[in-house]
């Protein structure tokens, strides 16, 4: 079946070409870091982990989020989401791998990193985060594969499978469950010590991971004759919506708890994201911007009338991944360490290179995406070759 | 309450993981609280330090951040603090015990400058995060020890450690400047591992004192095994008023600092005196 990525028009081709350019000035860079360390990084003795292990968590929620087509799918035998379905798990296989990736690229000894499964470590939630997305990996590379080589063959899916399918449903939401307790479970980090961790990521998820599917969905009603229906379309916007709703309400209640207890070490966190802190207000406008968009994006999604427009559902879903993107993707795991656990402010922007070692990690997922997205589309012979 | 909460864990992780019944849960209960471990099992070494002893610009520190520095050969990247290893340093008191407040304490004591290092606690969150086992908790005396072997560089003790004592190599320490050549026998480290302060389990293992404890005259710091209840430490610890970091984390932190003493706190004209004769040793 991988033979079918390796055909393509002129475009497919510049595409992949563009998307390997990256990879490459990428892994220049990440050879550097390898080599000096990671003091090419904007990292240091107080801001520790900053934009990998932050796209890191915000991916792990895209990966999540497929059991919003899967559930309902195999679940409620939801048949609206049949197209759909296949699309999510080609999402979750390369949000995954980039997830790894962003952790790999962190690592300061990455050639150690077997040290992992030759020293296992089950108080470690490191370990356990580990073995969960692993294993999630795993589900989805052979739940797409045998469910995309049936419909080849024009048949049903093979009995066997339906376990498994079912099993990923639980796994999806342990992944990002698992990396929610990474950093809920800090006696040092005031800022993610709350119990509502786990459960505004898993809102934030399945609010940005089914945005993200119908913004490639619609992408991919324009290049191929694949259409995942109106049904489809208008039930993933109202989970996104629905979704959105819930974390933003999550994220009231953290700023509640927070400040109207007014216990200082949970306000400074807020304060250094909103206002600044010290003299330090590098997330502030982002997080501002962050907020409006959330609002705008509530206003367009609960609108039945723009909800059901296309072109403002797009929007909608633009808003909602920008908005979810700043929260989880800079602030959440930036503002943990400022204020340090002595109280200092150490500021933290990532640099160049560790700007362009990440944007290589997302260049491989697209590149992954592409593939498996053609794939997914030769089988089902809806190319358009005129036009794409 | 120590023992209680860990027999309290152990049983919320026996009924956890059985699919036991509700007898087996009460059995356990009671086969855990009949076996109570010994009271003290080997060692636990604790240090004191006494901060009535040390003034501002005090050449004494300089003398035990070196002492350290030297023996470990720890990499000066101070004019770059992004890079800074750090396993003994100073803060000033404020700081160093920012989350408990001190109102209108004296100016002098406010800025005193406090010794910093591993904590050893004896609850430590930074061992239960590593995913390697490349930093554990010695049983049998409480070290928190590290093997910059194994560390794959993760960073996740560096994140758990509420004190802000553990360090990673950003930069090749081997490159830095200050290291003697040839360097101390003390293996050197490489970038991309975390490091800290082992309380000398080189030192301790030929029954010598940390190399900062050594470099002190006057019991500044003071070393010792808190389950020998004649040890000097645990007699500091009876007669004075003894504070330690963010004791409401639970992490026993084994690192003690006398702030002032309760007799002398009460009169304030002599504890200036005392203070200031006892600062000016060095």
């Amino acid at each position: 079946m991988l033979e079918k990525a390796l055909t393509g028009s002129r475009s497919y081709w510049s595409w992949i070409f563009v998307l390997l350019v990256i990879i490459g000035a990428g892994v220049a860079c990440w050879f550097w870091q390898f080599h000096e360390g990671l003091t090419i990084t904007g990292l240091s003795r107080d801001v520790v982990w900053g934009f990998y292990i932050a796209q890191f968590t915000f991916l792990v929620g895209v990966a999540a989020s497929a059991v919003m087509v899967v559930l309902p799918y195999y679940l409620h035998d939801y048949k609206a989401f049949g197209k759909m379905t296949i699309l999510g798990e080609f999402l979750a296989i390369p949000a995954v791998i980039m997830c790894m990736l962003f952790i790999f690229v962190d690592m300061g000894m990455p050639n150690r990193i077997l040290n992992v499964f030759l020293h296992p470590s089950p108080h470690s939630m490191m370990f356990w985060d580990t073995i969960a997305l692993g294993g999630y990996l795993l589900l989805n590379i052979i739940i797409s594969h045998w469910t995309l080589s049936a419909e080849r063959r024009e048949e049903p899916p093979p009995r066997w499978l339906k376990p498994i399918i079912l099993l990923s449903i639980p796994w999806a939401v342990s992944i990002h469950t698992v990396t929610a307790f990474l950093y809920a479970g800090l006696a040092a980090r005031p800022f993610w010590l709350t119990a509502i961790l786990a459960p505004r990521f898993l809102a934030s998820a399945f609010a940005a991971g089914p945005a993200i599917l119908l913004l490639l969905a619609f992408f991919v009603r324009r290049v191929s004759t694949f259409d995942p229906g109106k049904k489809a379309i208008d039930a993933l916007a109202k989970i996104v919506t629905y979704a959105m709703i819930i974390n933003v309400f999550f994220v009231l209640m953290e700023l509640f708890t927070a400040l109207y207890s007014d216990i200082p070490e949970h306000v400074t966190h807020f304060q250094f994201l909103f206002v600044g802190l010290d003299g330090d207000n590098t997330l502030a406008p982002w997080m501002w911007v962050s907020s409006v968009l959330a609002l705008v994006s509530l206003v367009v999604l609960i609108n039945p009338k723009t909800r059901h427009n296309y072109n403002w559902l797009l929007f909608g879903c633009v808003t909602v991944v920008v908005s979810l993107w700043i929260d989880k993707g800079l602030g959440m795991v930036i503002a943990g360490f400022v204020p340090s656990p002595l109280g200092k402010v150490v500021h933290y922007s990532p640099t160049a290179p560790e700007l362009m070692i990440s944007l290589a990690v997302y260049a491989i997922g697209a590149l992954v995406l592409t593939g498996l997205y053609k794939i997914a589309l030769e089988v089902r012979g809806q190319i358009k070759h005129i036009s794409y | 309450m120590k023992s209680s909460r860990r027999r309290f864990l152990k049983f919320v992780g026996l009924s956890a993981a059985g699919v036991v019944g509700s007898t087996g849960v009460t059995r356990t209960v009671r086969a855990v609280s009949e076996h109570e471990p010994p009271a003290s099992q080997g060692k636990r070494w604790a240090m004191v330090i006494d901060l009535r002893k040390f003034s501002k610009d005090d050449a004494l520190i300089d003398k035990i951040i070196s002492a350290c520095n030297t023996a470990h050969n720890i990499p000066d990247f101070s004019d770059d603090p992004k890079n800074e290893v750090k396993w003994i340093w100073t803060e000033d008191f404020e700081t160093a015990f920012h989350s408990q407040e001190f109102h209108f304490i004296r100016e002098d004591l406010k800025d005193k400058p406090t010794l910093l290092l591993c904590n050893h606690c004896d609850n430590p969150p930074c061992t239960r995060v590593c995913p390697t086992e490349a930093t554990w908790k010695r049983e049998s005396d409480g070290v928190v020890m590290m093997d910059w072997h194994r560390c794959i560089g993760c960073r996740y003790c560096v994140v758990a450690c509420p004190y802000g004592s553990r360090s990673f190599n950003w930069k090749n320490p081997r490159t830095a400047s200050n290291l003697a050549n040839p360097p101390s026998t003390y293996p050197t480290r490489m970038r991309g591992v975390v490091e800290k302060c082992t309380f000398c389990d080189e030192r301790l293992a030929r029954g010598q004192q940390p190399a900062c404890v050594e470099a002190c005259s006057n019991d500044e710091m003071v070393f010792g095994d808190l389950n020998d209840p004649g040890s000097k430490v645990r007699q500091i610890l009876a007669e004075h008023l003894a504070i330690r970091r963010k004791p409401e984390l639970g992490t026993q932190p084994e690192i003690y600092y006398i702030v002032e003493d309760p007799r002398t706190l009460q009169e304030v004209a002599p504890a200036v005196e005392v203070f200031e004769e006892e600062g000016g040793h060095a």
